[in-house]
C-alpha cells in the first residue's frame, strides 16, 4: 500500500511547479491555519482515554513505528553497535515485542549500522544534506546524501534550507529537494522541515506542500536540535497536508514527529491524531514515525504494565 | 488497520445517585406538595430517581422564604460579605466536579467530556466571577449604590441544567437578590445538589430556593405577585406567554430564548479550522444549544470543498454511552425532543434538501440521533427557519458579503453567529451588520463568565453574564 515511489509532481500539480511564480501563487493560496482554532482541536483530542487492548495495541503499534536515534557529536561505533541491538531486541524479556522502524545515524555511522542490522529487517535512516542547519552548499548536500546511500542507508532524513524558505525562494528549497531525491536513488527521503525555525503553522502547511510536491515520502517536524521540537498542533497541520494530498493524489505519504515525544502518553496522543486526522491508514509504520530516543523505553515499560497489571521500574528495561 | 477504542467509562457511582431527591425550600429539603416525577437516563431510557415537586402553595411558601430573606439578611447585607458566601459556592462547585460531571451527564445525556470541561468547571467560574462583583458594583456603571430588585424567579431549561442555574442564580446573589428557581422537569438533579452545596454554604435559609416541577409550576413561580423579577431561559413560544402575562405587573423581565444562528464561512477562511467551528457549533451538546450555529452560510466557490471536509470531519464523532470519554455525541435529552428532530428532519427531506446522515454506530437503546447534515438548503425550508435543538446542520450557499449578511439575518431569531475569514476588516464590516447578540469570529460556542450573552428579536432581551448581566439584577 504504501511502498510508493514518488518522483515527479502529480500531473494535478504540474502547473504549481512550474515556475518560481506558480509555486509561490500555489502555497500562498493553500488555505490559512488558525492557531487558536488548530491548538484548540489538537488540546481536545489529547483528552481521548485509551485503555486496556486498545493502550497495548497502540503501544505495540508505537514501537514499530520509532526511528530509534542517535545524533550526538559523542556517537561511536560502539553507541550505534548497541543501539542497533536494541532494535532487534527491545525487551530481552518478550520476543514478541515488534521490532522498531529503523536506527537513525549520521552519515559517517551508516556503515556500522549497516553491519549491526545485517539480516533484520529494519529500516536504516541517515540524516544528510549539512544536518542539522542545512547550510551548506548544494553539491555538499548531494554528496552528503550519496554517501549515507552508498554506505547502505535505506532512509534519507534530509533538511529543508529554512533561510531561503523564510525569504520566500520556495523554488530553491524545491528544487533542492528534488535534487536529494534523485541523489537517494531508492532509499526513502524524509523532508525535515524543522518548523520549530517556520514558526507559523501556515508556514508548516506551506512547507509540507513544497516538500510533497517535491517528492518527499515522508514530511518531517524536526531535527531535534532546534526548541520547540514536534508539538500536537503542528503534526496536525502536516497530517492534515497528507490527508489532503491523497485525497487530490490518491498518494499516501508519511509524516515523523520528531524530538520531545519520550512518554506512552504523549505518544499515543500522536497516534490518536494520527487515526482521526490523516486516517487509520496512516497507523502504519510505513506512513507514521516517531523520531525519538527516550520514547522506546517508556513504551516497554508501559507494556509490561499492561500484561503484568503493576508497575516494575527502568531497572527491568535496558538501558542502550 | 483497524483501532478500536476501548470503552473508558466514568464510574457511575462517582454521581452518588440517591434514590428519591426532594425540594429545597427555605434552607431545608422537603418533600413537595406537587406529584413526584421520575427523571430518566436518556442514554438507557431507565429511572434515575423520584423527585418531589412542588405545588402552587410551595411556591407562595417559597416566595414568601425569599422575601423574608432579602427583607431581613440579604439585601441588606454588605457586598464584601455577600461575595464570602458566593465564592464558597464556587469552590465547593470546583471540589464536587467530578461528582457534578457525572450526575449531569447521566440525567442530562451530555457526553461526559463536555460535562466534566464545559458545564460543571464554567457553572463554578461564573459564581467566581460573580462573587468578585458584589463588592464592587458601584463601580459598574449604573451610579453609587445600585439597588437589588428584590425576590427573582428564575425558570432554566435541561440544556445546560447546572450552568443556566449558576448562569442565574450567580448574578442574582451578587446584586442582592434572592432567588426561587424551577429547574427542567427532565434534568433536576443537579440543581438538587447545587441545593445541597447551598446548604452547606450555609446561605441564610430563604436566599436560594429550589423547586423542580413542569411547566405549570414555572407558572406558578412567574405569576407570583411577590416575585419581583423574572429570567427565563427556554423555547420562544414559552417565553411568549410569559412576557403577555407579565405585562403590566411592573415586574422586570429577561428572556432567553431560541435561535437559528448562522455560522458564515468566506472562501479565504482557513477551511480546516472553519469545519472544526462547524462541528463544534451544531454537535456540541448533541445541538440542544439555543446559540448552536445550526445554519451554515459558505460562500459557494468553496462549497464543495468544505463539505467534503465536513463530511469527513463528522464522520469521525462518536456517538454513544455519555459517560464513556470519548464519546462526542450523546443521548438526546427525551424521546420527546428526539421525536421533535425526526420530523424536522423528515420535513427536510420531503422538502428536497439533501440529507446526508453520519454512517458512524448509533446505540439501539436510548434516545440517539445520528450527525446529519442537510445541503442545497434554502431559506424556505422548515429546516432553515425552525430550531431544530438537535444533531441537525443545515447548509446553504452565499455569493457576496451582502448577501451573507442578508441571508444570516433573515430570521426571527438573533442569538448568536460565526463568522471565519482571515481577514479582520471583514469580520468587523460583518459584525457591524449582524443582528445577533453574540458574534463569535474564526471560533464558535466559546463562553466566559466576563462576556455577555443575550438575544435580539424573538431570542430574547436583557443579557447574562459581564458588566451588562448585572443590569438584569439591578433596580437601574
Amino acid at each position: 500500500m504504501s511502498d510508493v515511489q514518488t518522483t515527479a509532481a502529480p500531473p494535478e500539480f504540474a502547473d504549481a511547479t512550474r515556475d518560481d511564480t506558480a509555486l509561490r501563487r500555489f502555497l500562498h493560496g493553500l488555505p490559512g491555519v488558525d492557531q487558536v482554532g488548530v491548538e484548540q482541536r489538537a488540546a481536545g483530542l489529547a483528552t481521548r482515554s485509551i485503555k486496556k487492548d486498545s493502550k497495548l495495541w497502540a503501544i505495540d503499534t508505537a514501537i514499530s513505528m520509532v526511528d530509534l536515534t542517535t545524533l550526538e557529536g559523542a556517537d561511536t561505533e560502539g553507541k550505534v553497535r548497541s543501539l542497533c541491538a536494541k532494535a532487534r531486541r527491545p525487551d530481552p524479556d518478550f520476543p514478541d515485542v515488534p521490532q522498531v522502524g529503523a536506527v537513525c545515524v549520521y552519515p559517517d555511522m551508516v556503515a556500522t549500522a549497516v553491519k549491526a542490522l545485517d539480516g533484520a529487517d529494519i529500516g536504516i535512516a541517515s540524516v544528510a544534506t549539512a544536518f542539522p542547519s542545512g547550510r551548506s552548499s548544494l553539491s555538499i548536500k548531494l554528496e552528503d546524501t550519496r554517501m549515507a546511500v552508498e554506505a547502505g542507508a535505506t532512509e534519507i532524513d534530509m533538511v529543508i534550507d529554512r533561510g531561503a524558505f523564510l525569504s520566500g525562494k520556495y523554488m530553491r528549497v524545491f528544487e533542492e529537494i528534488r535534487a536529494v531525491k534523485a541523489a537517494c536513488g531508492s532509499a526513502h527521503l524524509k523532508v525535515i522541515l524543522e518548523t520549530g525555525e517556520l514558526a507559523t503553522y501556515d508556514n508548516v502547511r506551506r512547507a509540507s506542500w513544497l516538500a510533497l510536491l517535491a517528492g518527499g515520502d515522508f514530511i518531517k517536524t524536526s531535527t531535534g536540535k532546534v526548541s520547540p521540537a514536534a508539538t500536537l498542533p503542528v503534526t496536525h497541520v502536516m497530517l492534515q497536508a497528507v490527508h489532503d494530498w491523497h485525497a487530490a493524489t490518491g498518494e499516501h505519504r508519511g509524516v515523523k514527529p520528531a524530538g520531545g515525544i519520550r512518554t506512552t502518553k504523549d505518544a499515543i496522543r500522536y497516534l490518536v491524531a494520527v487515526h482521526e486526522v490523516a486516517g487509520p491508514a496512516w497507523l502504519d509504520p510505513h506512513l507514521f514515525r516517531f523520531g525519538a530516543s527516550s520514547l522506546l523505553n517508556d513504551l516497554l515499560m508501559q507494556r509490561r504494565t499492561q500484561l503484568a497489571g503493576h508497575y516494575s521500574g527502568p531497572d527491568y528495561v535496558t538501558v542502550d | 488497520m483497524t483501532w478500536d477504542y476501548a470503552p473508558a467509562p466514568e464510574s457511575r457511582a462517582i454521581a452518588n445517585l440517591k434514590p428519591s431527591y426532594r425540594m429545597f425550600l427555605d434552607g431545608q429539603f422537603v418533600e413537595g406538595g406537587g406529584e413526584p416525577l421520575k427523571s430518566v437516563n436518556p442514554a438507557t431510557e431507565e429511572v434515575l430517581a423520584e423527585v418531589s415537586t412542588a405545588s402552587a402553595a410551595d411556591v407562595d411558601r417559597a416566595v414568601k422564604a425569599a422575601r423574608r430573606a432579602y427583607d431581613k439578611v440579604w439585601g441588606r447585607m454588605p457586598g464584601a460579605e455577600r461575595a464570602k458566601y458566593i465564592y464558597r459556592i464556587a469552590r465547593m462547585i470546583a471540589e464536587r466536579a467530578r461528582e457534578l460531571a457525572v450526575l449531569e451527564s447521566l440525567d442530562n445525556g451530555k457526553p461526559i467530556k463536555e460535562s466534566r470541561d464545559v458545564d460543571v468547571p464554567t457553572a463554578s467560574a461564573h459564581f467566581f466571577y460573580h462573587a468578585g462583583w458584589a463588592d464592587k458594583l458601584d463601580y459598574a456603571g449604573y451610579g453609587p449604590g445600585p439597588r437589588p430588585l428584590g425576590v427573582a424567579g428564575q425558570v432554566i431549561p435541561w440544556n445546560f441544567p447546572l450552568l443556566m442555574a449558576a448562569w442565574k442564580i450567580a448574578p442574582a446573589l451578587a446584586c442582592g437578590n434572592t432567588v426561587v428557581l424551577k429547574p427542567a422537569e427532565t434534568t433536576p438533579l443537579t440543581a438538587l445538589v447545587l441545593a445541597e452545596i447551598i446548604q452547606q454554604a450555609e446561605l441564610p435559609p430563604g436566599v436560594v430556593n429550589i423547586l423542580p416541577g413542569a411547566g405549570d409550576v414555572g407558572a406558578e413561580l412567574v405569576n407570583h405577585p411577590g416575585v419581583d423579577k423574572v429570567a427565563f431561559t427556554g423555547s420562544t413560544e414559552v417565553g411568549k406567554v410569559i412576557q403577555r402575562s407579565l405585562a403590566g405587573t411592573g415586574k422586570k423581565l429577561t428572556l432567553e430564548l431560541g435561535g437559528k444562528a448562522a455560522n458564515v464561512v468566506f472562501d479565504d477562511a482557513p477551511l480546516d479550522q472553519a469545519v472544526e467551528g462547524i462541528v463544534n457549533g451544531i454537535f456540541f451538546n448533541q445541538g440542544h444549544v439555543c446559540c448552536a450555529g445550526s445554519r451554515l452560510l459558505v460562500q459557494e466557490s468553496v462549497a464543495d470543498e468544505l463539505l467534503a471536509k465536513l463530511r469527513t470531519r463528522v464522520s469521525t464523532l462518536r456517538v454513544g454511552d455519555p459517560l464513556d470519554k470519548n464519546t462526542d455525541v450523546g443521548a438526546i435529552n427525551s424521546g420527546e425532543q428526539l421525536a421533535r428532530i425526526k420530523e424536522l428532519v423528515a420535513s427536510g427531506e420531503s422538502e428536497g434538501a439533501e440529507r446526508w446522515t453520519s454512517p458512524c454506530p448509533v446505540p439501539e437503546k436510548g434516545y440517539f440521533f445520528a450527525p446529519t447534515v442537510f445541503a442545497n438548503v434554502s431559506q424556505a425550508m422548515r429546516i432553515a427557519r425552525e430550531e431544530i435543538f438537535g444533531p441537525v446542520l443545515s447548509v446553504l450557499t452565499f455569493r457576496t458579503p451582502d448577501e451573507a449578511v442578508a441571508k444570516a439575518n433573515n430570521t426571527p431569531y438573533g442569538l448568536s453567529a460565526g463568522i471565519w475569514t482571515e481577514k479582520g476588516s471583514r469580520i468587523l464590516w460583518m459584525a457591524d451588520r449582524m443582528r445577533a447578540g453574540v458574534v463569535w469570529a474564526n471560533t464558535f460556542n466559546r463562553f466566559d463568565p466576563t462576556a455577555p450573552f443575550g438575544g435580539y428579536q424573538e431570542s430574547g432581551f436583557g443579557r447574562e453574564g459581564g458588566r451588562a448581566g448585572l443590569e438584569a439584577y439591578l433596580d437601574v
